[in-house]
């Protein structure tokens, strides 16, 4: 058997749920299994990413580590996917983008009703904000797009397994979608 | 009597005062739109109806149909334009769909899904725009507006009532609330309205129901736009007043 593809994969401003949709895939993984390995991913625990043929990102850009990590990404991955809302659009964290960063620190860690003795965490090991949340497209090129609010297992599957197949991909009706 | 053109190879037969997108629709045949409505004269702001006629770009909401027209629609050259007009309505506004109402309802949506828009591609626009929650019924969230004027035509044409305007050109251009106050309140709008069940995206919104519709159940979950286009065209479509000449002929 030829040699096994390998994968990293990473959530960054993410919620995880396009790894968990990507589990729904249910007993196919041991048939993606018998095709690819894991290399830095949230299954292996592996810290840095590897050479590798594809990179699937979850979740945007919202931090200085955000972009260390999506670089590392982009410099090691042949192929590098944006997966799910939050990748591709911002999503949810990007909700953030039409008001001013300090003024959202400073309400939730020290305005806030019942936030005696707050303060806004400061804590070096902690990676700086950005200004703004982005798209990984708006700051490392991305070769592909697996949309959704998490993208079914179904359309993970069609998807990777297209890739991996050699062809374009592609999510028909019910599986390409936003939400 | 009935006339034909050409659309896609295919033959379209028409009734006298037909658009190209009335004829083609009504033929069964889905030319991608969002200003179109069935029901109004054709608004040709959105350009996704974009048709080649003889080398000519045109819009087949406009244009009226005419015998031995040789049209082009369903074209990679055409369709990878009306990605790219999707993929800037989608970054000028702050279109979220996963917080959004009109999700699975929402034409801008599934037109993006039948033309497998998967990125929206540019840097998206991020603009500041506070919603109106002032009426006691419906709620206002600009933040989606594509500026069809459906919502501008359905106040005018069909209730009488002039509630919403456009204002502003180019980039600053937005929807309006033609009151003093500029608040949904101080209008005389009611649930009835047309004007409340015009918007092709998720804007004008009856207050107290949203997501009641599970997913999977929803208006384009079922079917993709086209067929859904085309179980919404009239037909027979003919009576007596022309969209196509505004009562010229
Ligand atoms: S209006 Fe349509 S495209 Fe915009 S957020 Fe809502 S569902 Fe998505
Ligand atoms: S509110 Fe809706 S109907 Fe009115 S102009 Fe905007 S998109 Fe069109
Ligand atoms: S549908 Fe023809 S221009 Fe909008």
């Amino acid at each position: 058997m030829s040699k096994k593809l390998r994968v990293a994969t990473t959530s960054l401003a993410g919620c995880f749920g396009c790894h968990m949709s990507a589990l729904d895939i249910d007993e196919r993984l041991f048939t993606l299994l018998n095709l690819i390995e894991f290399d830095r991913s949230p299954l292996t625990d592996i810290k840095h990413c590897g050479r590798c043929y594809i990179g699937l990102i979850e979740g945007g850009v919202c931090n200085a580590e955000n972009v260390h990590v999506l670089r590392e990404f982009r410099k090691n991955c042949k192929i590098l996917i944006a997966i799910g809302s939050c990748a591709i659009t911002g999503g949810l964290p990007a909700q953030r983008n039409h008001l001013d960063l300090g003024s959202c620190l400073t309400e939730v860690y020290l305005t806030e009703p019942g936030l005696a003795h707050g303060y806004i965490p400061n804590d070096p090991e902690l990676p700086l904000p950005l200004d703004k949340v982005h798209p990984l497209h708006e700051v490392v090129k991305i070769d592909y797009f697996i949309p959704g609010c998490p993208p079914s297992g179904d359309a993970i599957w069609k998807f990777v397994t297209d890739l991996i197949a050699g062809k374009t991909p592609e999510l028909g009706h019910g599986l390409i979608k936003y939400d | 009597m009935t006339d034909t053109f050409q659309l896609d190879g295919a033959t379209v037969s028409f009734e006298p005062c037909q658009t190209v997108m009335q004829a083609a629709l009504t033929a069964g045949r889905y030319i991608p739109h969002l200003c179109y409505h069935p029901e109004f004269k054709p608004h040709g702001s959105c350009k996704l109806c974009t048709i080649k006629v003889g080398g000519r770009t045109l819009s087949a909401c406009t244009m009226p149909a005419e015998a031995g027209l040789q049209a082009e629609s369903n074209i990679e050259e055409l369709n990878a334009l009306r990605r790219t007009l999707l993929q800037m309505l989608l970054v000028e506004g702050n279109h979220f769909c996963p917080s959004c109402e009109a999700s699975g309802n929402c034409q801008l949506q599934a037109t993006a899904y039948e033309l497998q828009v998967m990125t929206p591609h540019f840097n998206q626009f991020f603009p500041d725009r506070p919603l109106d929650g002032s009426h006691p019924d419906i709620l206002l969230d600009f933040n989606r507006c594509i500026l069809c004027e459906l919502c501008v035509r359905a106040s005018c044409e069909m209730d009488g009532k002039n509630v919403f305007a456009l204002a502003g050109r180019g980039i600053t251009k937005h929807l309006i609330v033609n009151a003093e106050s500029g608040m949904l309140r101080d209008t005389d709008i009611a649930l009835e309205d047309k004007a409340m069940h015009v918007c092709p995206v998720g804007v004008i919104l009856k207050k107290g129901v949203g997501f009641s519709v599970p997913i999977g159940a929803r208006r384009y979950d079922q079917r993709p736009v086209g067929a859904q286009a085309l179980d919404d065209a009239p037909r027979p479509a003919i009576s007596g007043s022309c969209d196509a000449c505004e009562g010229k002929s």
